[in-house]
């Protein structure tokens, strides 16, 4: 933005206009030539009536009658010229239309684009509500001078022949008339220079509004069990006062710019008359001179103005665009290599080694980590709450890069992989379940090619079917924005069918069942056991058979299904082993999973076994 | 919760007021509109004058002055000079005034209309917000809103200016020629015609205007909130697909509505065509029969185009207003979608402190559309008892929770605490009282200091961290290396799921209230962690009433009582120790919940 208010917002508005000129040129011709077509038929329109006066109306009025054709061929005169022109009016406002339009989409995409290429922390950086600002108001401000432009462009040429003229008929009355244009710079100088920081504020004041009204509506929930409606509407209201107050400025500054505009013209008539008289008495000059040169000075003051429309729309306009090119010049997104998995057909290796990972302020999440987990094998991660394990996830699902070690699958390392190589062999389903704003076939599929069959085997898995089929359209009910029309444990399910109907090698739940009630969750687990549990209900093979699993969990019923244990504690693995080793060995890995049972010990109770196929069946009561 | 509602409350779009209707209900809404519109009229019908005004000045000056018989009139033409400056001066002068005059009010009153739509849709049902997207919502308060500044300050006043200069062309023009003045009249009835049903037309396509642009802003924003989901299934693609083609429909709906505006507008400069040619016409039939002269009929001609430029800025504006129309039908639409959940203000009750005593009486509840999710539940929770709901997923626990916390109304029944019905109770006293602590608390983009006071406005640092004390969470605090300045980010998405449920419970805590509710406000946080908070909330509960949705038997066996719910009835209830001998749906559930914390691995 320093580099803009280096160079003048004037030069830089019309370097704006020229990318969108040079895009769309032909577009730009068409409507460019419309506002000259419009421009030329009103003054033909004037030549229509000169017409009709000397062949129609003198000689009817001399001879007391006059011929059909005559009369006819003013109708067809006014009418044609009429229609020419409305031909015009199409062009030019059509035109400018679709050159607008094509612009915004254009630069649309582009940043849409960006949004879907910048990595996390760019993301965690900008929020939500001005992301949708730059993609809406700046996208729209950057366009603006669009709408004015072929008319700017049409009513030049008319400057051009005005001028012309009047050098024609009198240099010194000329040059005192076109000292209005270097007053019409000066004026625009003016303009822009108020204008533009307060556009700059404005923009940004948009973006900000915006902000505050996505997060606010985005945590309605909280907003309303707090009662805290007042101080949102507070927090709102400051924004918008303050955008309203800077308007009301720039408004102001508007409202001085465009009568200037208009009022100059005029003046400079007024000061061709007054040297005008002086010369035709000092006879330096004929009168006839001075009426051309004053007339020719009122004709421009329509060109003037409509310069002043486009120019008005500028320092608004080069705010948008900077706004919008700072989203395209981002950078940061993740380089892809062009690897790709040697074994697709059967479960994933993962390798973790000397892998370290700290936030943005410098908070250690992960300190030199090192993991493997052969294929077909599965390992729980268990650690307290903020130990690091999320942190793991993303870096498995390389959502971010880790500052040093490697996460490798297969021998390969993740940074290696070809874009979108790493999703078809991995799956992670995340704590907290994102639902998209389509039918519960495409939140499960994605785009993917999975038949119907597929999804229902996912969602059984998952033990979605049974709500999913009560939904009113099953398959095809829409689910709200974020899904919050489902509760949390019915978007976790849905989330974990979405994994499974990709048939991952590596499937990494990321407490991916806390929200569903334990009988649910066992159900889970029982279609998720591979090798068979105590009943062997294995009639469900989601997962390939020898899929690699990386489990967060905290149930011991989960964890205990985990070949071996990964016990994270301060972003370092504390201990690894076996569930029982573990809880041998490793007092605050017991504490931390026999939390339940020493807050009220099951002493009475023999711990299992249990039937995770039929749980829930009421004969393991126990008195 | 287990229904969606694709048929549920819809947020009014607006779409079916009509032009002039828009503008007297968004008056209504933005009282402000309307401040000091009489001078602000004067001033614009005075700069309408003066832009006549100083042509005419500078006509007489060439012609009779300049150019009079026996060279220049130097006396003449200074006055009529200093008349001129005079006229530009108050020209501009009363459009400087009447432009910042707009533009004031204008903003002014916009402002208010966007705080009002913002305040009203925290005032909707959260069902309605949940069928409107989330990105059209935001639309709504800014886009929308900025549609309608243009047409405040360049539009609706310069209309009115317009009429008036159009009725004052057409007396001249009678004055004139009554005749001649019946032919224009003729000439442009087909376009007066026309405007209405091109007003029609323009107004469904700007409307569908608006509407994309609310469909591309929940495009964007979706991928954008999904950030991880997009990545972590590689379906930028598909993503990119979904947003190109909510672009292209915005801009496709852009261009057809601004192809019918620059054809409407157009038919204005076909019918000054048609007047034009009737007036020389008529005018020379006329006067053959001696009823005008020559220098009458050209002098017509000149004023009908006194008559023709208003008209076409009329008409300009008209179709230009449409945009602007339709967001502000979109804002108007917001402000009167009805708030079902009707807060009865100061007339309502207050409750007193002290542990609430909870009815449910006959309760069903449906979402519109849907099946009842709670059937005719009728239930009492006596004050200060710890309750705890429990079920299976999706058997109506949650709808429960919202019906206690009265962010919805049920379907038939009556929620009382104290006895009274909670749509009687004031807005801001129950909230005061009951506090509900979701599944997963939204953070807001702030520090925690700023996120946990969010429970009590006035909590200075001391309070906060004593509250983390009382819940066990004094470690956790002193262990974030920024301790209360630590940004959370977006949705408090730096922390992890557990510390947000953790900002929650701190939360409520803070916010002291006489009815508890618990929605599952622990389930991402580790067992130890789990089992602390829960004896720490244990004193939380102490001398109020709670009711805790528990997914955790071990809630359950803490509760004085058990209540539970089973495919939206409640099904059995009482203490722990007697549901868990009797054979039923808690039996069951409580099987399953020893099954999973016993230890398969050591017993095998």
């Amino acid at each position: 933005m320093s580099r803009g208010r280096s160079r003048s917002t004037t030069r830089r508005g019309f370097a704006v206009l020229g990318v969108a000129i040079r895009r769309e040129r032909w577009v730009f011709a068409a409507s460019t030539l419309g506002s000259v077509l419009f421009g030329a038929l009103t003054v033909a329109d004037a030549w229509v009536l000169g017409w009709a006066t000397d062949h129609a109306i003198v000689p009817a009025f001399r001879d007391g009658e006059v011929g059909t054709g005559v009369l006819w061929t003013v109708v067809a005169l006014f009418v044609g010229v009429a229609m020419l022109r409305a031909v015009g009016i199409v062009a030019r406002r059509l035109g400018a239309g679709v050159m607008q339009y094509r612009m915004q989409a254009h630069d649309r995409r582009a940043v849409t684009r960006q949004y879907l290429a910048l990595p996390m922390a760019w993301h965690q950086r900008h929020p939500t509500g001005q992301l949708l600002s730059t993609a809406s108001s700046d996208v729209e401000a950057a366009w603006g001078p669009i709408a004015p432009l072929p008319m700017a462009v049409g009513t030049i040429a008319m400057m051009v022949i005005a001028v012309a003229q009047m050098l024609a008929a009198d240099v010194v009355m000329a040059v005192v008339g076109l000292l209005v244009f270097p007053a019409v710079v000066a004026t625009n100088l003016i303009y822009q220079h108020f204008t533009s920081p307060l556009m700059t504020r404005a923009q940004a004041l948009r973006g900000e509004v915006s902000e505050i009204a996505h997060e606010s509506f985005d945590g309605a929930m909280v907003v309303k069990t707090l009662g805290r409606e007042p101080e949102e509407t507070e927090r709102f209201a400051a924004k918008a006062l303050e955008l309203r107050d800077v308007n009301i400025r720039a408004g102001r500054i508007r409202a001085a710019f465009d009568p200037t505009l208009a009022a100059l013209p005029n003046l400079g008539v007024l000061v061709v008359l007054a040297v005008g008289v002086s010369r035709v008495l000092s006879g330096a000059t004929e009168p006839g001179d001075v009426v051309t040169v004053a007339y020719l000075l009122t004709i421009v003051s329509f060109p003037i103005r409509s310069l002043g429309w486009l120019l008005g729309e500028f320092p608004r306009s080069v705010v948008g665009f900077d706004r919008v090119r700072a989203v395209l010049g981002a950078t940061g997104e993740m380089a892809y290599g062009d690897r790709s998995f040697p074994h697709p057909d059967r479960g994933a290796r993962l390798e973790v080694a000397g892998l370290s990972y700290s936030h943005a302020d410098d908070q250690t999440l992960l300190r030199d980590l090192d993991l493997v987990v052969e294929p077909g094998r599965t390992v729980a991660l268990v650690g307290a709450t903020a130990s690091g394990k999320s942190t793991l996830t993303s870096l498995l699902a390389r959502l971010v890069d880790p500052d040093s070690g490697a996460v490798t699958v297969d021998g390969v390392d993740l940074r290696d992989l070809a874009r979108g190589e790493l999703a078809g062999t991995l799956a992670v389903v995340p704590q907290t379940a994102f639902v998209f704003d389509d039918t519960v076939r495409g939140n499960v599929a994605l785009g993917a090619a999975v038949s119907d069959e597929a999804v229902w085997h996912a969602l059984r898995t998952a033990q979605a079917d049974g709500f999913v089929a009560a939904l009113p359209d099953g398959l095809d009910t829409r689910l709200g924005e974020r899904g919050t029309s489902l509760s949390g444990g019915q978007r976790q399910r849905l989330a974990l069918a979405r994994a499974l109907v990709r048939r991952p090698r590596l499937l990494v739940l990321d407490d991916a069942t806390s929200a569903v009630d334990p009988e649910v969750e066992a159900r889970i687990l029982a279609a998720l056991r591979r090798d068979g549990g105590s009943d062997g209900t294995s009639d469900d093979e989601a997962a390939a058979p020898d899929t690699t699993l990386v489990v967060v969990a905290y149930r011991k019923a989960t964890i205990s299904l985990a070949d071996e244990v990964v016990f994270l504690a301060d972003g370092r693995i504390a201990d690894r082993g076996t569930h029982a080793a573990l809880l041998a060995r490793n007092p605050a890995y017991a504490r931390l999973v026999n939390a339940y049972e020493q807050e009220h010990p099951l002493s009475d109770e023999p711990a299992g076994p249990v039937t995770p196929g039929t749980p829930g069946t009421p004969e393991e009561a126990r008195p | 919760m287990s229904t969606v509602s694709p048929s549920g409350t819809r947020m009014d779009t607006g779409e079916d007021i009509a032009a002039l209707e828009t503008i007297r209900r968004g008056i209504r809404f933005s009282p402000e509109l309307t401040e000091g519109f009489r001078t602000t009229l004067l001033l614009a019908v005075l700069a309408a004058v003066g832009q006549v005004v100083v042509p005419v000045a500078v006509q007489q000056t060439l012609d009779h002055g300049l150019g009079a018989a026996g060279g220049p009139d130097v006396r003449f033409t200074v006055l009529m000079g200093l008349a001129a400056a005079a006229a530009i001066a108050v020209t501009g002068v009363a459009s400087y005034l009447m432009t910042s005059r707009l533009f004031s009010t204008s903003e002014r009153g916009l402002a208010t209309l966007r705080t009002k739509a913002f305040r009203h849709v925290h005032d909707l049902p959260l069902l309605t917000q949940n069928t409107e997207r989330r990105g059209a919502l935001v639309a709504r308060v800014t886009s929308d809103v900025d549609q309608v500044s243009q047409f405040l300050v360049f539009g609706g006043l310069l209309f009115i200016v317009s009429l008036g200069q159009m009725a004052v062309a057409t007396v001249v023009m009678a004055v004139y020629s009554w005749q001649l003045t019946v032919v224009v009249w003729v000439c442009f009835a087909p376009l007066f015609l026309s405007l209405r049903f091109f007003q029609r037309r323009l107004t469904a396509a700007y409307a569908t205007v608006r509407r994309q642009v609310g469909a591309m802003l929940s495009a964007i924003s979706e991928p954008v909130v999904g950030a991880a989901v997009v990545r972590s299934y590689a379906i930028e693609a598909r993503t990119q697909r979904r947003i190109d083609e909510a672009v292209a429909a915005h801009q496709a709906a852009s261009t057809r509505a601004q192809g019918l505006t620059a054809f409407s507008f157009s038919l204005g400069g076909i019918s000054a065509g048609l007047a034009n040619a009737g007036v020389i016409v008529i005018g020379i039939q006329l006067g053959l029969a001696g009823e005008l002269t020559a220098g009458r009929i050209l002098a017509f001609a000149f004023l009908v185009t006194l008559f023709v430029g208003p008209v076409q800025m009329g008409t300009q504006i008209l179709t230009d207003a449409q945009n602007a129309l339709a967001g502000w039908r979109r804002v108007i639409g917001i402000l009167e979608t009805p708030a079902d959940l009707v807060d009865p203000g100061e007339t309502g009750h207050d409750l007193p402190r002290g542990p609430l005593d909870v009815r449910f009486e006959g309760v069903t509840f449906a979402y519109p559309g849907g099946p009842p999710v709670l059937h005719d539940v009728t239930l009492h929770l006596a004050a200060g008892t710890r309750v705890a709901i429990v079920g299976e997923t999706g058997s109506g626990k949650s709808t429960f929770a919202k019906l206690l916390t009265r962010l919805m109304d049920p379907s038939a029944g009556v929620v009382r605490l104290d006895g009274v019905d909670v749509r009687e109770i004031r807005g801001g006293a129950l909230r005061r009282s009951v506090v509900l602590v979701p599944q997963e608390g939204f953070l807001f983009d702030d520090t925690l200091r700023a996120n946990l006071r969010y429970g009590r406005l006035d909590a200075d640092d001391a309070a906060l961290e004593a509250a983390a004390a009382e819940l066990g969470l004094g470690d956790w605090l002193a262990g974030l290396p920024r301790g209360l300045d630590t940004r959370v980010g977006q949705r408090g998405e730096s922390l992890s799921a557990g510390e947000r449920q953790l900002v929650a419970l701190l939360r409520a805590q803070l916010a002291d209230p006489d009815l508890l509710v618990l929605d599952e406000a622990t389930s991402a946080v580790d067992p130890a962690l789990e089992m602390r908070l829960g004896r720490a909330l244990e004193q939380l509960m102490r001398g109020r009433t709670s009711v805790t949705i528990a997914h955790r038997l071990s809630t359950a066996e803490k509760a004085d009582e058990v209540v539970v719910v089973d495919g939206g009835r409640v099904v059995q209830r009482g203490p722990h120790a007697e549901l868990v001998a009797q054979p039923g749906v808690y039996a069951g559930l409580h099987a399953s919940w020893t099954a999973q914390h016993g230890d398969p691995a050591g017993s095998r």
